[in-house]
């Protein structure tokens, strides 16, 4: 049987489109909720990284997706960590000789990065360590069943919002941007091939890289399990979710922001298929999404100001 | 090569000859010409190590695990809250298994803010699973940070380096500075993470194995124990200096002994001298390592312990120890808490009037 397949599929032969690695190191049998974003967003971060690499791992949703001791469903070494610790650990596994060369990256949720965590991360963007932090956003402490955190959007329900987040959403990019890291990105798990490309970039790049992640949950954002994917390209689409990097002190827009800031999607195809929207008053979390796609813009028109400088 | 050091510069140059590959330290008073000194080393090349100046202490201890869980050896100095503030790491870095040796000068806790000696900040660090040593002279701050990286390498478990604030951090004695050669050797982790042998560590980990961990923690603070000794003993073999889990002085034929750590320790061997002259058996016992705690000959004595710490409405920590292993009465004295002078002859003075049991506040009482 295997004999006949070689024949059709020589065992070089990868399967995957886009030159995606067919190798996986997110194991079957993790212990992530069905339909997660942050496991999808994991597997291609994975992919993208290689063998060659050290996670780090807070407290968050992971620790829990890698399975009981005595398994691990992560196919590289793992340091778990308490939650406010990730940014200085890795800059202290990253600081030592031994590990020169290694893809050390923190894999941590928004409350173990824009709360508990932001002061290590400050410190270590600082110091310029050299490491890739990725940031799951599922938009509140989903391990712990679904609390408010500084990422949860305005108008969501959490079980510490219980009628929604009245006030906005912490916005950890333009914090790390102050902090000029080495590189930025925000990216999707419904647009795997494009978080891919962000890892790929980062690691090429030494000092301390930062990736943002949406990662829609099924369980907390009260969403049927197959949508996934789907809410995850309808946040960018409708302006609440962008897909830009930043390098040099530049912000550029990849294509799918570009176009949802020309045309966006309704809102309303966003927010309704998510219970935990219920009864958000539209027209006030608009404001917010209009707000922040003003300042993008504004982020990335002086990108183009530069570029009419240099060209001048 | 001998030279006249300080208690924190006898620490940076343990670490120095230690081979250390990475520090991660914050500063705070008393502590800051550890870290000060640290650096000049690795900037001037004379010591070719990582320094991370991290944020705070919670992130100093937090790059130590980092590093140290990859086989790397790792070092931090701290003080007071430094160390409280450090608190939920020093937990993780013992049950992590991780050999990091950390010092910290002994400062009293705020509020009132106060910079000066007392023992309340590591004591009440006893249960995290590290080893603690309180060293009274600037040789042996160098030479007990020198024993705790091949004792730490052996069993697996961290272990913290306390010298009083000022007191001893701050002052100058002789220093033989003894390079370590191979009595430090390599450092060999069979746990560190491998990337060709990819490992979770500290994942989840239920009810039906996580005490199993726990119990191979206190297995090994019981044989560092013994590993101890057999340190000292190469040690004291190699470079001629010897060391104990307690300094006993003029306890042979003693039927009162004063029990104490740190420099206040020292001072009660004067203060023996002086009860001796009087014609009183007076002995004096210095706990070098509290934590794994030692056996001590207490038998029959009149016991006078001296602590420079308390636990609110028990009374003194090193005391309450020793009642915990000894069925001896005991005679509390709480002394010297945030810099308080405490005299030779002030001890001399107590141990005269000390009753049979009790406790007594230098000061107040």
């Amino acid at each position: 049987m295997l004999h006949q397949t070689s024949m059709f599929f020589p065992k070089k032969v990868n399967l995957m489109l886009d030159d995606i690695p067919e190798v996986e190191y997110l194991h079957k049998g993790n212990t992530a909720c069905a339909g997660c974003g942050a496991m999808l967003a994991l597997r291609y971060i994975l992919k993208a990284s290689g063998p060659n690499t050290i996670i780090v791992n807070p407290a968050c949703c992971s620790t829990v997706c890698q399975g009981t001791y005595p398994k691990t469903a992560y196919g590289v070494p793992v340091l778990n960590i308490a939650f406010a610790a990730a940014a200085a650990a890795a800059d202290g596994m990253a600081s030592a000789r031994r590990n020169k060369g290694k893809n050390i990256i923190v894999f941590a949720g928004d409350g173990g990065t824009v709360d508990i965590g932001i002061q290590a991360l400050s410190g270590a963007i600082e110091r310029n360590a050299n490491i890739l932090y990725v940031c799951y956003d599922n938009e509140a402490y989903a391990n712990t069943g679904m609390q408010k955190s500084g990422s949860t959007p305005y108008g969501a329900i959490t079980t510490t919002t219980p009628t929604g987040r009245k006030d906005s959403k912490k916005d950890i990019d333009l914090i790390i941007m102050a902090h000029r890291p080495a590189y930025m990105a925000s990216a999707s798990a419904g647009y795997p091939k494009d978080l891919y490309d962000k890892v790929k970039k980062a690691l090429s790049i030494e000092g301390t890289k930062f990736i943002h992640v949406l990662c829609p949950c099924p369980p907390g954002w009260r969403y049927s399990t197959e949508k996934t994917v789907e809410l995850g390209k309808l946040a960018v689409k409708c302006g609440m979710w962008f897909l830009y990097e930043y390098e040099n002190g530049r912000l550029t827009l990849n294509a799918p922001t570009k176009a949802a800031l020309k045309r966006p999607a309704p809102l309303e195809d966003y927010v309704k298929p998510q219970g935990r929207f219920k009864g958000v008053d539209v027209e006030r979390l608009r404001q917010e999404v209009n707000r922040s796609v003003e300042r993008v813009k504004d982020l990335a028109m002086m990108d183009m100001v530069e570029k009419v400088k240099e060209a001048s | 090569m001998k030279k006249m050091a300080t208690g924190n510069q006898a620490a940076a140059l343990a670490v120095k000859e230690s081979n250390v590959e990475v520090v991660a330290a914050y500063p705070i008073t008393p502590q800051t010409e550890v870290v000060e000194t640290i650096a000049s080393f690795v900037e001037t090349k004379k010591m070719d190590a990582a320094y991370i100046r991290v944020e705070s202490e919670h992130s100093a201890m937090a790059a130590c695990i980092g590093a140290s869980s990859t086989g790397a050896r790792a070092f931090t100095a701290t003080s007071s809250h430094g160390l409280l503030y450090m608190h939920e790491m020093l937990h993780w870095a013992a049950g992590a298994r991780l050999p990091i040796v950390m010092a910290n000068m002994n400062r009293a806790v705020g509020p009132a803010w106060n910079i000066w000696a007392e023992h309340t900040d590591s004591l009440s660090q006893r249960d995290t699973g590290w080893m603690q040593f309180y060293a009274s002279t600037v040789q042996e701050v160098y030479d007990t940070i020198l024993m705790s990286y091949r004792l730490a390498e052996k069993v697996y478990l961290p272990a913290m380096v306390c010298l009083d604030g000022f007191i001893l951090s701050h002052a100058i004695q002789p220093l033989d500075i003894t390079p370590p050669g191979d009595f430090i050797p390599p450092i060999d982790l069979p746990h560190a993470l491998d990337t060709k042998d990819p490992m979770s560590y500290g994942n989840l980990t239920g009810p039906g194995d996580y005490f199993k961990f726990r119990r191979a923690i206190h297995d090994a603070m019981k044989r560092a124990d013994k590993e101890c000794r057999s340190v000292e003993k190469e040690f004291s073999g190699r470079f001629g200096r010897n060391y104990g889990p307690v300094m006993e002085y003029r306890t042979g034929d003693a039927d009162t002994v004063i029990v104490g750590m740190g420099t206040m320790a020292r001072e009660a061997e004067v203060a023996v001298d002086l009860l001796r002259k009087e014609g009183m058996k007076a002995g004096s016992l210095r706990i070098r390592q509290f934590r794994p705690f030692p056996r001590l000959d207490l038998e029959g004595k009149k016991v006078i312990v001296l602590d420079r710490d308390c636990s609110f409405g028990a009374g003194g920590i090193l005391a309450q120890e020793i009642r915990f292993h000894h069925d001896v009465p005991v005679y509390n004295v709480i002394a010297g808490l945030g810099g308080q002078d405490v005299r030779y002859e002030t001890i001399a003075d107590l141990a005269r009037k000390a009753k049979p049991e009790g406790e007594f506040w230098l000061g107040v009482d």
